[in-house]
């Protein structure tokens, strides 16, 4: 499985095999939103804050 | 055949819409809204951020999570008559709660009752003109963001001093919406095109029930008077992709209360066996077959 660190609390991060790039997920350990920068290397990122007219 | 879809990044949504497609033999390329740059005064000749010409594109899928964004890239996508679902027509009107409910006036659809206001004691008669309670929302916004329920004068005064004197200007638009005594529970339903798809009860002990605030999703029935409903609000804003936020009334009546252009979905797939992102690839794909413009 790959893994890389989280940027907000260095815990391993495991991403699932059908992972893509700029998908969020969640740090298992501090709960930060993350995003997947690249997939290779992995790379990760804090996501960006929600913003106001985020929405659906 | 040539599809890209605009996105902020990839929620579980985008993730089973680009499966739906691949399943379809179409594999869409994926731009982020922050990589956008228009010479607005050029046309559909430039490059997108893919790398592709953008008169290239038989369909642009706008799902970016940030409103502004994909309004904007909708606006200049039309302009340069490109393809895109939802047009920037209907994306425009979903987007404002106000034109929502005027074009849903227009078309004679119902709807709980609705007043505007621009200071606070014209926002404080339009509040004692629907009753109390009402409810106070902005004219922009989603998931339930600094919508309101107003009890009182009491709190009618507090909440307009509030959004005058620490709201920027888009808060000193007072949208007023009759409060609708609904169980506890609102139903969100789907529609591609001329067809609800399904829909979802939305339960919650809180009186706003949006999924994302905690409301529990779990099947609800398309019946044929919500399917009429739901089919007119559709073509009241244009039609497209589109998630309708419908309230049962006391009297036994269903109202539009407001309709989302970049539905979230994640959750109604598994209660209505629906495959959502399947009928909304299919409806996509069919409007560029039948050589359907935005």
């Amino acid at each position: 499985m790959n893994t890389s660190t989280c940027p907000v609390c260095e815990a391993t991060v495991s991403i699932p095999a059908d992972a893509m790039q700029n998908e969020l997920i969640a740090c298992a350990d501090c709960g930060s939103e993350l995003e997947i920068i690249s997939l290779s290397p992995l790379t990760l990122d804090v996501a960006p804050d929600v913003e106001e007219d985020w929405g659906e | 055949m040539r599809v890209a879809i605009l996105l902020t990044h990839i929620r579980p949504e985008e993730k089973l819409l680009i499966t739906a497609f691949e399943a379809h033999g179409i594999s869409p390329d994926i731009i982020l809204d922050r990589d956008f740059q228009f010479d607005l005064l050029g046309d559909s000749s430039q490059r997108a951020p893919s790398g592709v010409v953008w008169a290239d594109y038989d369909l642009v899928l706008e799902r970016c999570i940030s409103t502004s964004r994909g309004l904007y890239a909708l606006s200049i996508l039309n302009q340069w008559g490109i393809h895109t679902l939802n047009s920037y027509h209907t994306a425009s009107i979903c987007a404002d709660k106000i034109q929502t409910t005027l074009a849903l006036a227009r078309a004679g659809v119902p709807q709980p009752r609705a007043r505007l206001a621009f200071d606070e004691a014209h926002a404080l008669e339009a509040i004692e003109a629907l009753g109390y309670p009402a409810v106070l929302k902005p004219a922009t916004g989603s998931w339930g963001r600094l919508v309101s329920r107003v009890n009182d004068r009491d709190s009618a005064e507090a909440l307009l001093e509030h959004r005058q004197v620490l709201g920027d200007y888009t808060y000193h638009t007072y949208y007023v919406q009759e409060f609708v005594h609904k169980p506890s529970r609102d139903i969100r339903a789907f529609v591609v095109g001329d067809a609800t798809i399904c829909a979802i009860y939305r339960t919650s002990p809180h009186w706003i029930t949006n999924t994302a605030r905690g409301g529990q999703a779990s099947n609800c029935p398309v019946t044929p008077e919500l399917n009429d409903l739901c089919i007119a609000a559709a073509r009241a804003v244009g039609g497209g992709i589109l998630a309708m936020d419908v309230f049962e009334t006391p009297e036994g009546g269903l109202v539009i209360n407001e309709i989302n252009h970049t539905m979230e979905f994640k959750n109604s797939s598994a209660p209505t066996g629906v495959n959502i992102a399947d009928e909304v690839v299919r409806y996509a794909l069919s409007t560029i077959t039948e050589g359907a413009l935005a």
